[in-house]
């Protein structure tokens, strides 16, 4: 074990595949002399050369397309966007191509991708740089979507996106990478897809979240312990493949869901996880589930309006509290 | 540089080209193919004299207007017309139909429904194959309407930055859907914008398979030798609408009659195969029987096909181990 940042585990991570497979290979825009905005790829050309660590200009669609192409003709690309934000100027390429090919082509494409970035609010980046947008590439078949909370989460979820030959969109949140956790070191330090993970055990009240949230959720988790009210937080990990069996069993023990993350309320992936554990354990439930999300309003820049806008940790505690009638 | 060989299997495949699409014209006015079909008849010529060049190990990416390129690049007669029909003895087990047809073991990167789609997947294999350190290329077939995309910009700059083993090839069949290239594209030849790119462009007479085969060889001989892309502009026309419903308001019938009358690729290289003895009429005209035979023989394959199995529809969006 080490003591790592995110941002040095994903550093770390690319580092040892890239020393395990010389197909893997990292583009993207100031991923060079810069190491990405947050340094996740940084010295990276030093070690592997600038032929495997590729500046690119700022053109989204050809790093995807470009990426995709590479990946159906036998190489393993990183595709870095700086900002998860940007996937829209590559929206095509992402959700026309990435996600179809393998399926319209007759499952005769194999496409080794991984396309990761930051995204996010809590750095003062406004709408157009701060937003979270894993629900949509969940709603699209044919990608994985990926989203750590933690250094070790990271590493071996960012290892396993590697070596999979399908295309992952692999999303890390900006005010995490600074965060400083325990990391294996095993450079075949694997975590399966489709595997939530339970941060903390409880019996009243189960808490989903992802990315940020997950610390937002244990914090609110310790004050409701301060009343009496024992919470588990569960990350799911992976959006998709989603592990919704780790989550009706813990609402199964529970009776209580409460769903709150970053990206918008409106149509999140929360309300898709509502709607099939309710299914799953409806005689179980006591409470009707709560799901908290931003709000639907483009994120604003000052950070009083921008803090106005998400789910708050008070927010967090009240849901808990109001699926337990207290 | 065309020698015998090359030419009759070039003249091969512009008749199997020529056979398929008006076959599949004929199906789909019988009600027996459905969808959006866009037909190539008339540009046959640039895609039998690209591929004459390429092996199994070269890519191409392909467009919505894709069946020709997918039978030069190797795709068997039957099996891209059971696709169409969206059987599953189809190369895209019946999930594709026109728009995404592709036999990928034959280095085809596939056709592909939205216009521009395809030019960063080619440069993506040019990527590759550099990478790897193969002697090989990566095409971009696209048409005028993309060149007015995004994509064609962004590949095209990034496969002269990284001197990709890329060539593009535009086929300029003169309408972008309904709209003529004079009233979209800020240039009358397209291969003039090469020159932003700081790579060759080059216009030749796309019905001309000497000329197109030429030129190729050019830019193939460039790409192979590390110096970058080349910007290949195909002058074409196609015969049928832009799709097979199309009522074509945007043209005359005199001016396509007239492309058919004086400008058919595949009469212009017949002529050109006899006047310079390359082949003997007997030998053409054993070839266009064989292309109508095999034709027919598709046509009973993919109608005597199987529908897909619906119990596999949820197959293939993901790779499993």
């Amino acid at each position: 074990m080490a003591k790592l940042s995110y941002a040095q585990a994903i550093r770390k991570t690319i580092a040892e595949e890239m020393k395990r497979d010389e197909n893997v290979f990292i583009m993207g825009e100031d991923v060079e002399k810069l190491g990405g905005v947050y340094g996740c790829t940084r010295d990276l050309y030093k070690e592997f050369g600038t032929d495997r660590v590729r500046n690119t200009p700022i053109s989204e669609s050809a790093i995807i397309g470009t990426a995709l192409g590479a990946a159906c003709c036998g190489m393993r690309p990183i595709a870095e966007l700086m900002y998860w934000d940007f996937a829209f100027v590559a929206a095509d390429q992402i959700f026309n191509q990435v996600a179809k090919t393998r399926y319209v082509f007759g499952g005769n494409a194999k496409i080794p991708l991984v396309i990761r970035g930051q995204e996010g609010t809590g750095r003062g980046n406004a709408a157009t740089h701060s937003q979270s947008l894993e629900s949509i590439f969940m709603h699209i078949p044919g990608i994985k979507v990926v989203c750590p909370s933690t250094p070790a989460d990271a590493a071996g979820l960012l290892r396993t996106a590697i070596r999979d030959d399908n295309p992952v969109c692999f999303f890390e949140h900006k005010v995490l990478y600074a965060g400083k956790g325990e990391v294996p070191d095993d450079p075949n330090y694997m975590i399966p897809f489709g595997k939530a993970d339970i941060k903390r055990e409880g019996s009243d009240v189960t808490i989903v979240a992802n990315l940020l949230y997950v610390k937002h959720a244990l914090a609110a988790a310790d004050e409701l312990l301060k009343e009496g009210i024992h919470a588990e937080v569960i990350d799911p990990r992976t959006l998709v493949p989603f592990d919704y069996d780790t989550i009706a069993r813990s609402v199964k023990k529970t009776g209580r869901l409460v769903v709150v993350h970053e990206a918008h309320q409106n149509n999140g992936w929360g309300a898709q996880v509502i709607t099939q554990v309710t299914k799953m354990v409806f005689p179980y439930l006591d409470a009707a589930p709560i799901h908290l999300g931003a709000q639907a309003c483009p994120l604003p820049f000052n950070v009083i309006l921008e803090q106005a806008v998400l789910p708050s940790i008070p927010e967090i505690i009240s849901a808990c509290k109001a699926v337990m009638h207290r | 540089m065309l020698d015998k060989k090359t030419c009759l299997w070039i003249y091969t495949k512009m008749c199997e080209i020529r056979e398929f699409e008006e076959t599949a014209w004929t199906l789909f006015t019988e009600n027996k193919l459905r969808g959006s079909v866009h037909l190539y008849t008339g540009e046959e010529a640039v895609a039998a004299a690209v591929c004459a060049q390429l092996s199994n190990e070269d890519y191409i990416a392909s467009t919505h207007r894709g069946h020709g390129h997918c039978i030069a690049k190797g795709a068997q007669l039957d099996r891209a017309l059971a696709e169409l029909m969206g059987k599953a003895t189809g190369y895209c087990k019946g999930r594709s139909g026109s728009m995404h047809i592709a036999d990928f073991s034959k280095g085809n990167l596939g056709a592909n429904a939205i216009v521009g789609g395809g030019l960063p997947i080619a440069t993506g294999g040019g990527l590759a194959i550099k990478m790897q350190k193969r002697p090989n290329v990566s095409v971009a077939f696209f048409g005028d309407g993309a060149s007015n995309q995004g994509t064609f910009h962004e590949s095209i700059n990034l496969a002269s930055v990284w001197k990709l083993p890329v060539i593009f090839v535009c086929e300029n069949n003169q309408y972008g859907m309904t709209v003529p290239v004079w009233q979209s594209t800020s240039v009358t030849d397209i291969a003039d914008r090469a020159a932003g790119y700081n790579i060759p462009g080059e216009v030749v007479d796309g019905n001309d398979v000497v000329a197109v085969f030429e030129a190729f060889a050019r830019a193939k001989e460039r790409a192979v030798n590390g110096e970058g892309p080349t910007l290949l502009e195909c002058k074409t026309y196609r015969w049928r609408g832009h799709w097979t419903g199309d009522p074509e308001p945007y043209r005359t019938r005199e001016e396509v009659e007239e492309w058919k009358e004086k400008n058919d690729p595949i009469q212009r290289f017949r002529n050109y195969l006899l006047e310079e003895k390359l082949a003997a009429k007997e030998k053409l005209d054993d070839i266009e029987a064989q292309a109508a035979k095999q034709m027919a023989e598709a046509v009973d394959f993919a109608l005597n096909s199987p529908e897909p199995d619906p119990a596999h529809v949820l197959d293939d969006v993901f790779y499993e181990v």
